[in-house]
């Protein structure tokens, strides 16, 4: 049994990536440092990277990622944790399906920014009409997934349940969970990711704390390297929290041979 | 006797009227006897397991289970056609799925699990996930989870209809086994009229849609059964019997889904 390694290595996949932004950060480093027109509206990698560190010590940087991820965990958590309920009953219910189906639909196409001003004369101007709308945001794929995992079980599993005379709440826990959950966690990745843009959205319309706001704050005071920083903080929540998910999904999903995450 | 069934029928109701599956169906099985069915594709076998089983009302008629002792053993237990393990669930917790809903506790069956696991040879997949099994072993690990439940009678429809040759005539064999050690009775559904005669007692056939009971044989085989009797005569009569009586059927089936495409190119073109 020696010799023959047929299990493909692990991360194998991960070093062309790597060697790809690497060059691609080299040549605008290059590029940036050696023309004057490049160097307002793109700033050398070096230049955003000190941009980053001063921010990072002075404390600013983790004030304002912490504002953003704040709006962001109250909006995902209160817009998360209905769509798992609601798209658990609509995958199991073709009643309830089909009676709150049109409306999923119709609500679903708005944007939801637009909500935003509506929000904030209800609900004033605090954070509350911003999470709502994040929430919103967060709520639509979440519901969408859960639902069409639900109803991609195999109606056997329901019956093999049945037949050995499962009670419903084990059915519940072994059957409906379970079966759906490959594509709950595919919608909370869409859902997270849906409720990241619309929070930096909506801070660069109506915040003065936050990611969004900081971009909006350096494009408006001409502080282009600024923009840069924050964007790549935006960029790398984004990258973290899908490698998050996609280690819990490998924790959450084993049986799953090709990982829909 | 272990259970019977009077003047069962049942119809499905469609978009357009109605399916009729099964049409006044009587039979019974004895304690511990071995039944097997054939009939043709559609003739509401998987109907007339999951009406025993208590999945599906009937229509008419009744399913009559025996006066037993409530000695905490399940009815009945239903292997099905796709054997239906939970992909999410190891071999191990499959196998003891059947008896976690009675509510047995975990380390008692997981234990209970175990021992059948090991005497079908499988411990070494105990912890697999069913994906990473082959269809044989699929097949092994959902009888398995109806057997240690110990029901009063095993249901099985076409378990072993997806294996080739080789698989399906070892798997027979230990389906045996396992029937011989246990105090179960079987009905056992198959389209395969050998497999039938080889391991029943009796066995049930079945007319086209909506199924009837057509005739019933009764094998003349002793036991303890071993498989060679497949290539005795008494069991090549019983097979040329059988295939007598479905073949009518076989045939009509076969005819209507031949013609119906040669009659409409026989239109006249104008
Ligand atoms: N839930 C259902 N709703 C409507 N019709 C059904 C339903 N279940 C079965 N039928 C119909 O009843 C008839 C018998 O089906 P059944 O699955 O019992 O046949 P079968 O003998 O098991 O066939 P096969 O040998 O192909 O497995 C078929 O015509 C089928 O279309
Ligand atoms: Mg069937």
């Amino acid at each position: 049994m020696s010799g023959g390694n047929a299990r493909p290595r692990r991360g194998a996949g991960a070093w062309p990536a790597f060697l790809v932004i690497a060059v691609l950060l080299g040549l605008w480093e290059t590029w940036a440092r050696t023309s004057d027109s490049a160097s307002i509206l793109f700033p050398a990698p070096s230049v955003i990277a000190a941009v980053l560190v001063r921010e990072l010590r002075s404390g600013a940087l983790v004030r304002t990622v912490g504002a953003t991820l704040g709006r962001l965990a109250s909006g995902l958590a209160l817009g998360g944790v209905p769509a798992l309920l609601l798209g658990l009953t609509m995958g199991f219910s073709p009643r309830v399906r089909a009676a709150v189906d049109p409306l999923v639909a119709a609500a679903h196409a708005i944007p939801k920014i637009a909500v935003l001003p509506i929000l904030m004369i209800l609900l004033g101007l605090g954070e509350a009409p911003k999470i709502a709308v994040v929430a919103a945001a967060a709520f639509f794929p979440l519901l969408i997934s859960t639902m069409s995992g639900v109803r991609h079980i195999s109606p056997i599993h329901f019956e093999v349940a049945h037949g050995y005379g499962a009670s419903a709440p084990r059915v519940f826990w072994r059957v409906l969970v379970p079966g759906s959950l490959p594509q709950i966690l595919s919608g909370v990745r869409l859902a997270f990711n849906a409720a990241l843009l619309i929070t930096i959205a909506l801070e660069i319309v109506a915040a003065r704390t936050g990611l969004g706001a900081t971009i909006w704050l350096a494009w408006q005071t001409m502080r282009v390297e600024e923009l840069y920083a924050s964007l790549a903080v935006t960029s790398f929540l984004g990258v973290g929290f899908n490698a998050i998910l996609a280690f819990a999904g490998r924790r959450l999903v084993p049986w799953h041979s090709t990982p829909e995450i | 006797m272990s259970f019977r069934c009077e003047h069962l029928s049942k119809s499905f109701a469609m978009r357009d009227g109605f399916v009729q599956a099964l049409d006044d169906v009587t039979f019974s099985v004895g304690e511990r006897e071995f039944v097997s069915i054939v009939g043709p594709s559609g003739c509401g076998k998987t109907t007339l397991l999951k009406l025993i089983a208590g999945l599906l009302r009937p229509s008419a008629g009744s399913v009559v289970p025996s006066a037993a002792p409530d000695d905490g053993r399940p009815a009945s237990a239903l292997v099905f056609q796709e054997h239906g393990l939970f992909p999410w669930m190891t071999v191990l917790e499959n196998v003891a799925f059947g008896l976690e809903t009675r509510g047995v506790g975990r380390s008692e069956r997981h234990e209970r699990a175990m021992t059948f696991i090991s005497s079908v040879g499988l411990a070494p997949f105990a912890h697999a996930w069913p994906h990473q099994l082959s269809v044989g072993m699929r097949q092994r690990v959902g009888i398995g989870r109806a057997f240690v439940t110990d029901p009063r009678l095993l249901l099985l429809d076409e378990p072993l209809g997806s294996l080739d040759a080789q698989t399906r005539f070892l798997l027979q064999e230990e389906l045996l086994r396992l029937w011989t050690r246990s105090r179960s009775a079987v009905v056992y559904v198959t389209h395969d009229i050998e497999e039938a005669v080889v391991l029943g007692d009796r066995v049930l056939v079945l007319t086209g849609r909506p199924g009837r009971i057509q005739g019933e044989i009764t094998v003349p085989l002793g036991r303890p059964r071993k498989l060679e009797y497949a290539v005795d005569e008494k069991v090549t009569a019983l097979k040329w019997q059988i295939w007598k009586m479905l073949e009518e059927e076989a045939r009509r089936s076969l005819a209507l889904s031949t013609r119906e495409p040669v009659s409409s190119v026989e239109e006249p073109v104008p």
